[in-house]
C-alpha cells in the first residue's frame, strides 16, 4: 500500500474512509502511472455522489493487479470537470464517456465524447417546468463519417435479421473494406444501476441475475461475494463456493459450445452448427438439474447456495457430461479439422497483443491476443484458490484464435468438472432464504471480480451510514471488449463482420444496463 | 435420330412442375446429414403459393424498375428453359446460336434484379448488387469455356445438338474432356444459383449475403416470382449439366424421361451433400476459384480440339 492507492485482495470489503482520497491531479496522475507504467488494468472507473450534498462528486477507481492478485483503489472529489485520461491512456475512453452520460461531468479534452447508453442522467435533477429534460433517443448522435469517391456507409441494426439483441453498427467502407466501425449502444438500458441504490433488498437478487442472462451465474457469484465481505457473518461453506465454480463452469461450457456452433453456421458449415446448438442445450440441462432453472437463476444466493447437489445427481451429470463431452469434441473436431472452416477464421479480424493491452480487453477474446489475463489465477475466487480448471492458451488474436481459445476452454473445464463431480461424495450445505440480509457494514467499499464466460466481470458496492447501497457498480465484460470488435474490423472485409462479431459474441444488455 | 416432340413438351413441364422440388431435396439433404428432420419436401410449393397470395409492399423511394426485376427474372428463366433438349429431344425452339440467347437471357433476368436492387438505395442492396455482378462477370469465362467446348465437339451452336451429339465413348481423352467440362458447368451452377460455397442461400446475415441481398425489399408475390425464377435456373443449369453427362440417343422414351428427371433430382443430394460439409468461401477466394475453373474449362477445350484432329 503506498499512500495514493489502497491495496486489497479481490473480495474485499474496507471502510471507504482508508481509501486515499487524493487532489484531482495527483489522482490522474497515480492512474496514468499504474495503468500505462505498470500495467494494471482498469477493472471500474465511476463516480457517486458526496456523502453531504453539495460534496461535489466522488471519483473511484478499481484497478486490477493480476501479477500481484491485488487490486488498487483511489479516490478524488471533483466538481463537474474532470480533464480526460483518455488521450494519454485509451482504456479510459469508455469509462468517462459513462461519467459524462451518468453525472454530468465534463470530461475536458476527451477526443470523442459521446452519449454511451443514451440514459438518462442517475440524479435526479429538480423538476424545472420551463426546462422540461429532452427526451433521448437512443443511437442519435454523431458519427465518424468518411468522405470521397466512392466510399459508402453502410447502418446495420438496431433490429438485426438474426434473433440477437439490438445495437447499431456504422460502418465506413471503401467498396468492400471497412476503414471504421463505430458501435452504438444503449437500447437496452433499464436503469439497471439505478434501481439497485439503496438496496440490499427482495428485487436486488433478481436484477442481478438478469443483467445480462446469459452470465446469471457470474453475475449472481460476485454480488453474493460483495455481501458476503460486507457482512462477514454470511460465510458460504467450501462446498457451496465449489458448487458455484461447477455452475460457473458450467455456464462457460454451454456459452462457448453455443458460440462455436453460431461461428460454423456463421461460414455456412452446418453439421457443427447443428451439433453444437443441441449440445449448448445439454449443459443448460445439466445446470437446470442442479437447480431447476437452465440459466442457473436461484442457484447463487449471499451465503451460499440454495439447492443441494445431492451425489446422485453428481453421478447423473458426470455421467451426462461423460457423454456429451464425446458429443462436443466429434462436433468440434469437425470444424477444426475442415479446411474450409480454417481458411474463414484464420487472419480475420486481427487484435494485436498491444491493441488488446491498450484498450483493456479482457477474458477469452483478450487471451486469443495472448494477454495472460484470467480471474480465476489472477485473483482467485469462489473454489478457484484450491482448485480450477487449467489454463488454457493461444495466440494471434484473429478468429481463429478467438475460437481455438475457447475450444481450449472446453476441454480444460470438462476435464475438471469431471474430476470435480467424481469425487462429490456428500450433499452439500445449503443456504435457507434469507427473509432479509444481514446488516452490511456501513461506510464500506467492497470489490468483487469473477471470471464470467466473457471475461472479467467487476462489481464494486459502496455502502452508506446505514448499510444500504449507496453506489453499485457493475463493469461487464462486454463494456471492456465492445471497442475490442470494432479495432478487430478496420481494414477487414465487411463481409467479415458477422464472424468477427460472433467470435467476440458480447452481451448487450450486461453493457447497456 | 427420332426426335420425340411429345417427350420434350413432357420434359418442360416436368421442369415447371417440379423445379421447387429440387430445393426441397437439397434442404432435405442438409437437414438429414446434420441429424434434423428438417423442412418438407414441398415446402418450396407452399413457400411459393403462400407468397404468391399475399400481398405486395414496395418502398416508395424507388421508381418503377424495382417493380420490374421479379417478372423479368422469371420471365427469363421461363424462355431459357425453351431451348433445352429434354430427354435428349431437340427442342422445337432450336435454332443456330440459340446458346448465346441462352446464355444471356440469364443475364438479362440477373440484370433486371440488379437494377431493381440498386433502384432501392439501400446500402444492404448496393453492395449486393456489386457483388453479384462481380462475381457473375467471372463466372461468365468457364460458362463461355464450357459452351465452347460443347460447340467444338458437336461443330454446332445450336444448344440442343450441343447437348445430345454422341461423343466417342470409347476414346479416353473426349470422356475426361466430357467429365472435366461437366464439372466446371456444376461449378457454375453453384455460382449461378448462389449456393454454398460460393454464396449462402440460408443465411440472416446481411452483410454476407450476395444474391439474398439484393432481393431483401421484395415481399409477397414479387418475391414468390423471384424464388420460382430460382427455382427453374436451378433446374435449368441442373438438366444443363445432367445433359451433357448423358448426351445421345437410347432405351425408350419412357426410360429417358424417367433417367433425365432422375438425374436432376440426384443433383440436388449432390449440392446437399456439398452444401452439409464445406464451410462457404471467403469473398476474396471467389476470384481465384472461378479463374481457376475457367482453367480447368479450357483444358477441356484444348483437349477436344487436339483430340478431334485425330479421330478418324
Amino acid at each position: 500500500m503506498t499512500d495514493t492507492t489502497l491495496t486489497i485482495t479481490n473480495c474485499t470489503a474496507i471502510p471507504l474512509q482508508r481509501v486515499p482520497s487524493l487532489p484531482v491531479n495527483t489522482f490522474r496522475e497515480t492512474l496514468l502511472e499504474l495503468v500505462n507504467q505498470q500495467q494494471r488494468r482498469v477493472s471500474a472507473f465511476f463516480a457517486m455522489p458526496g456523502a453531504d450534498t453539495g460534496q461535489g462528486l466522488e471519483l473511484i477507481a478499481v484497478l486490477a493487479n493480476d501479477n500481484d492478485h491485488t487490486c488498487d483503489l483511489t479516490r478524488t472529489t471533483i466538481q463537474d470537470e474532470f480533464a480526460s485520461l483518455t488521450p494519454e491512456c485509451p482504456t479510459f475512453a469508455w469509462f468517462e464517456r459513462e461519467l459524462a452520460e451518468q453525472y454530468s461531468i465534463a470530461i475536458t479534452g476527451h477526443p470523442w465524447l459521446k452519449p454511451i447508453r443514451f440514459q438518462p442522467p442517475m440524479i435526479d435533477g429538480a423538476a424545472d417546468p420551463a426546462n422540461p429534460p429532452k427526451t433521448i433517443i437512443a443511437g442519435d448522435t454523431d458519427y465518424f463519417t468518411m468522405d470521397g469517391e466512392g466510399t459508402h456507409e453502410v447502418a446495420v441494426g438496431p433490429v438485426h435479421a438474426s434473433v440477437i439483441e439490438p445495437g447499431h453498427f456504422r460502418f465506413q467502407c471503401l467498396g468492400e473494406d471497412v476503414y471504421s466501425l463505430e458501435i452504438s449502444l444503449g437500447y437496452q438500458h433499464r436503469g439497471v444501476e439505478k434501481m439497485l441504490l439503496g438496496g440490499p433488498d427482495r428485487r436486488t437478487l433478481p436484477m442481478i441475475a438478469t443483467v445480462s442472462g446469459d452470465s446469471t451465474i457470474a453475475s449472481t457469484t460476485a454480488y453474493a461475494q460483495l455481501c458476503e465481505c460486507l457482512a462477514p457473518s454470511l460465510k458460504p461453506s467450501p462446498d457451496a463456493l465449489l458448487l458455484r465454480g461447477i455452475a460457473a463452469e458450467l455456464e462457460r461450457l454451454a456459452n462457448h459450445v453455443g458460440d462455436l456452433g453460431a461461428l460454423a453456421g456463421d461460414v455456412a458449415y452446418l453439421p457443427t452448427a447443428s451439433f453444437c446448438g443441441r449440445l449448448r442445450g445439454e449443459f443448460l440441462n445439466m445446470t437446470a438439474e442442479i437447480c431447476g432453472n437452465r440459466f442457473g437463476r436461484n442457484l447463487v444466493r449471499p451465503g451460499g447456495v440454495k439447492f443441494a447437489l445431492t451425489p446422485a445427481k453428481a453421478e447423473k451429470i458426470f455421467r451426462w457430461l461423460d457423454q456429451v463431452s464425446k458429443d462436443v469434441d466429434n462436433a468440434l473436431n469437425l470444424m477444426f479439422e475442415a479446411a474450409t472452416v480454417l481458411d474463414r477464421f484464420e487472419n480475420i479480424g486481427p487484435v494485436s497483443k498491444t491493441a488488446a493491452l491498450d484498450i483493456g480487453l479482457v477474458g477469452p477474446a483478450a487471451r486469443a491476443a495472448g494477454l495472460d489475463c484470467d480471474i480465476r489465477f489472477s485473483h482467485p475466487y469462489a473454489c478457484y484458490a484450491d482448485t480450477a480448471p487449467a489454463r488454457s492458451e493461444a495466440s494471434g488474436g484473429d478468429t481463429l484464435a478467438r475460437a481455438l481459445i475457447r475450444r481450449r476452454e472446453i476441454t480444460a473445464s470438462t476435464k475438471w468438472l469431471k474430476e470435480q463431480l467424481a469425487l462429490w461424495k456428500k450433499d452439500n450445505q445449503t443456504t435457507p432464504a434469507a427473509t432479509a440480509l444481514p446488516a452490511l457494514a456501513p461506510d464500506s467499499i467492497a470489490v468483487s471480480l469473477v471470471e464470467a464466460w466473457r471475461g472479467e466481470m467487476c462489481h464494486v458496492a459502496v455502502t452508506d451510514a446505514q448499510g444500504a447501497f449507496r453506489r453499485y457498480k457493475i463493469v461487464d465484460p462486454s463494456f471492456h471488449n465492445w471497442f475490442g470488435l470494432a479495432l478487430s474490423m478496420r481494414g477487414e472485409q465487411i463481409s467479415h463482420f458477422p464472424i468477427c462479431n460472433k467470435s467476440f459474441n458480447l452481451s448487450y444488455c450486461g453493457h447497456d444496463l | 435420330m427420332n426426335n420425340n416432340l411429345c417427350l420434350w413438351w413432357t420434359g418442360l413441364i416436368a421442369a415447371f412442375l417440379l423445379a421447387p422440388l429440387l430445393k426441397g431435396i437439397i434442404n432435405k439433404t442438409k437437414a438429414i446429414i446434420v441429424g434434423r428432420r428438417g423442412p418438407k419436401l414441398l415446402q418450396p410449393y407452399y413457400n411459393i403459393i403462400k407468397l404468391l397470395r399475399k400481398g405486395c409492399v414496395r418502398t416508395t423511394t424507388s421508381c418503377g424498375l424495382l417493380a420490374w426485376g421479379p417478372p423479368v427474372t422469371l420471365a427469363t428463366a421461363m424462355i431459357a428453359l425453351l431451348f433445352l433438349p429434354y430427354a435428349n429431344q431437340i427442342s422445337p425452339f432450336a435454332f443456330t446460336g440459340d446458346a448465346f440467347l441462352f446464355a444471356y437471357l440469364l443475364g438479362l433476368g440477373r440484370f433486371a434484379l440488379v437494377l431493381g436492387a440498386m433502384d432501392t438505395g439501400s446500402s444492404f442492396e448496393g453492395m449486393g448488387s456489386s457483388r453479384e455482378v462481380q462475381f457473375a462477370a467471372l463466372a461468365e469465362g468457364p460458362l463461355f469455356a464450357v459452351l465452347g467446348f460443347l460447340a467444338i465437339s458437336s461443330r454446332s451452336l445450336n444448344l440442343s445438338s450441343m447437348l445430345t451429339c454422341p461423343l466417342p465413348a470409347q476414346v479416353p481423352t473426349v470422356v475426361a474432356a466430357v467429365i472435366l467440362a461437366a464439372g466446371i458447368a456444376f461449378v457454375v451452377l453453384l455460382v449461378e444459383n448462389c449456393r454454398v460455397p460460393f454464396d449462402d442461400p440460408e443465411t440472416h446475415l446481411e452483410l454476407t449475403m450476395i444474391h439474398e441481398a439484393m432481393v431483401l425489399d421484395y415481399s409477397g408475390p414479387d418475391l414468390g416470382y423471384i424464388l420460382y425464377g430460382s427455382c427453374l435456373k436451378l433446374w435449368l443449369m441442373a438438366a444443363f449439366v445432367w445433359l451433357m453427362l448423358i448426351p445421345g440417343d437410347f432405351g425408350s422414351p419412357g426410360l429417358m424421361m424417367v433417367l433425365h428427371i432422375l438425374g436432376i433430382l440426384l443433383s440436388g443430394v449432390i449440392i446437399g451433400i456439398i452444401e452439409s460439409v464445406t464451410a462457404r468461401f471467403r469473398f476474396l477466394k471467389l476470384p481465384q476459384f472461378l479463374l481457376g475453373s475457367l482453367g480447368a474449362a479450357l483444358i477441356a477445350l484444348a483437349l477436344t480440339i487436339l483430340t478431334g484432329r485425330n479421330l478418324p
